[in-house]
């Protein structure tokens, strides 16, 4: 009786007519890939996989977003605490320039990139003597998906900081924690669903960067500009195992990740 | 002995003003103030998690006024009780001994020591999102406790409880007090509570601190109006409950008997919402009420609400409206009946 009920309420005009366009939307997202990794052979994936190149490529630019999501870290989570926390004068311009990287399109962030860390200008200069070059270099692909990735992990960790109760941390301070240790023993472990699925998001939307990186560092290869290159050189058929490729162990990575960050967020 | 002088601090369009307070070693201090008279902060300042502007807070002659919450060594307890949801229980109440120079043995142990005083000591290993609201509040003290705090905050500690586990609390919060003899300042909103619990009691409104003293002060000589409406409209006498005639029990004021419904006996306070009193000019024949002759000594007019003191003795806060008012003909010096249920009596 129960089912035959939410049978009847299912089939309201207006739930029917929301199912048929939501459905248009996830095929639309969905066979393109679906048919892209099924369109060449299993056997040709596992080729292109074992050749140096690809592998090589893929390798590179999990490593490279890796490396950004480290440092994205480090630098991203105090800032989310504080923008999770604490009025202060110009906070609204924070949060919006946080934001900013999502909405530049990435090859004008490459260009602006290039503006401050290209050896010509200032810290260029100063990260050169330091031994560090960006252009054409594995550090010009790291900060590249480090501008465009950040936003996810800020805005991720913010929201988690901000549903903890602040007067959890008070209770610490009461109970003699110091700042330092109320953050680790308190909100720390209560906002790491949120942090880690950020942090998933930010390595995610590193790995998929390609116009930043594009304009940065063309060699070495990551996989993205890889996929381009044997497009514009030759043609569909040799770009589509690598794209596949790609698209799968970013699939798997991704899927994986997420159902960890969730497990952790429900407990 | 806990010494807070004048105090003052604002917070958003929020302020308090000039708070002077001294709680004596080992004493049950009520604050008693309205929601939103700012108790909650006041407390949050002494424990030093809110800013002040000015003023002195001293914990037996040590000045902690400048000092950091984790070094005043003050035990906070929140109204939600605000336990750690990632801990169980054991290493919620473990969680300000993990701070101190003390071994592992040492720690379990006062753990649970004070998980049986509490009686909770079945709940150790559970999370506190499983635990009910009575259960929760004991885990929170015991977390407070367990630090071995010079002074103990409460912060509305009954009023998230529903009614039963409120009464079962409140009793336990002051045996707890008579055996571990913990400085407490506890605050609430609820007059009753105050006057059960509290060995002194200050009334917080309008900013300020508006009276200091034992309840019998409050509640028999508000110095103001503003206190006077926490306790005299609410009829509060104190008495002695006995066995009554067919299992009922009987509060004697004076010398008057009230029939009551309780279970408690001895020397208590009971209390009667004026609202529920009901006036006539002949009295109401029922033997489930109360209805007592007295005199019409002081009327208080509130617009379409009018006060009458009736005097029994004791004198009774009674509340009629004006239109019952004028159609009964009342004026003062006149003899009234007053009835009410014995169940409309609370005994604490």
């Amino acid at each position: 009786m129960r089912s035959l009920t939410g049978m009847h309420l299912s089939m309201s005009p207006m739930k029917l007519v929301f199912i048929l366009l939501g459905s248009l939307i996830v095929l639309f997202i969905f066979v393109p890939l679906f048919k892209m990794m099924f369109s060449s052979s299993p056997a040709s994936l596992l080729d292109t996989l074992g050749e140096g190149e690809v592998a090589a490529s893929i390798l590179l630019t999990l490593y490279a977003a890796l490396l950004a999501t480290v440092i994205g870290f480090l630098l991203g989570i105090p800032l989310a605490y504080l923008l999770a926390r604490h009025e202060f004068p110009g906070k609204r311009l924070v949060e919006g320039l946080i934001d900013l990287p999502i909405v530049v399109p990435h090859s004008a962030v490459g260009i602006a990139l290039l503006f401050v860390f290209g050896q010509r200008f200032f810290f260029g200069k100063v990260f050169h003597a330091m031994g560090i070059d960006f252009v054409g270099e594995v550090a010009g692909i790291v900060i590249a998906m480090l501008f465009v990735s950040v936003p996810f992990l800020i805005n991720a960790a913010k929201e988690g900081f901000k549903k903890v109760d602040v007067r959890l941390e008070k209770v610490a301070r009461s109970l003699g924690a110091s700042p330092w240790q109320s953050f680790r023993r308190v909100t720390l472990p209560l906002a790491r669903g949120s942090i880690l699925s950020g942090t998933v998001m930010m390595w995610a939307r590193g790995i998929s960067e390609f116009g930043a990186v594009l304009i940065l560092t063309y060699n070495p290869m990551i996989a993205p500009i890889l996929v381009y290159e044997r497009f514009e050189t030759f043609g569909l058929d040799y770009a589509l195992p690598v794209a596949a490729v790609l698209v799968l162990v970013c699939l798997v990575i991704f899927v994986t990740l997420r159902a960890i960050a969730h497990r952790w967020e429900a407990k | 002995m806990i010494e807070i002088k004048n105090l003052s601090l604002s917070l958003g369009g929020f302020f308090l003003e000039d708070i002077n307070l001294e709680v004596k070693d080992g004493e049950y201090f009520i604050l008693l103030g309205p929601t939103g008279a700012g108790k909650t902060v006041l407390l949050e300042a002494i424990a030093g998690l809110c800013p002040i502007k000015s003023g002195q807070i001293k914990v037996n002659n040590r000045d902690v006024t400048l000092l950091g919450p984790e070094k005043r060594n003050i035990g906070f307890a929140y109204q939600d009780h605000m336990l750690f949801p990632h801990l169980t229980v054991a290493m919620n109440i473990c969680f300000g001994l993990r701070h101190r120079d003390e071994s592992k043995r040492e720690i379990e142990a006062t753990a649970s020591r004070l998980a049986e005083l509490l009686g909770i000591s079945h709940l150790m290993n559970r999370k506190p999102d499983t635990l009910s609201g009575g259960e929760s509040q004991k885990v929170a003290l015991a977390r407070a406790l367990a630090i071995e705090p010079e002074l103990l905050l409460l912060d509305e500690p009954l009023s998230a409880l529903d009614p039963e586990t409120r009464e079962a609390t409140q009793r336990e919060l002051r045996q707890l007090h008579d055996q571990l003899k913990v400085t407490t300042i506890h605050v609430t909103h609820d007059f009753e509570e105050a006057v059960a619990l509290g060995d002194r009691i200050a009334v917080l409104g309008n900013s300020h601190i508006i009276q200091t003293g034992t309840p019998e002060q409050i509640f028999r000589s508000p110095n103001s109006e503003f206190v006077a409406r926490f306790a005299l409209a609410r009829n509060i006498f104190e008495g002695d409950v006995q066995d009554g005639r067919s299992g009922q029990a009987t509060f004697s004021v004076g010398g008057t008997k009230l029939a009551v419904v309780t279970d408690l006996r001895g020397q208590l306070h009971a209390t009667i919402r004026p609202e529920d009193i009901l006036i006539s000019r002949k009295p109401l024949a029922s033997s489930a009420l109360n209805s007592l002759s007295g005199t019409i000594t002081h009327m208080a007019d509130k617009g379409s609400i009018i006060y009458l003191t009736v005097s029994v003795p004791p004198d009774f806060s009674c509340l009629i409206t004006r239109r019952s008012y004028e159609e009964m003909g009342l004026r003062e010096g006149m003899t009234v009946y007053i009835t009410f249920k014995a169940s409309a009596v609370h005994i604490f």
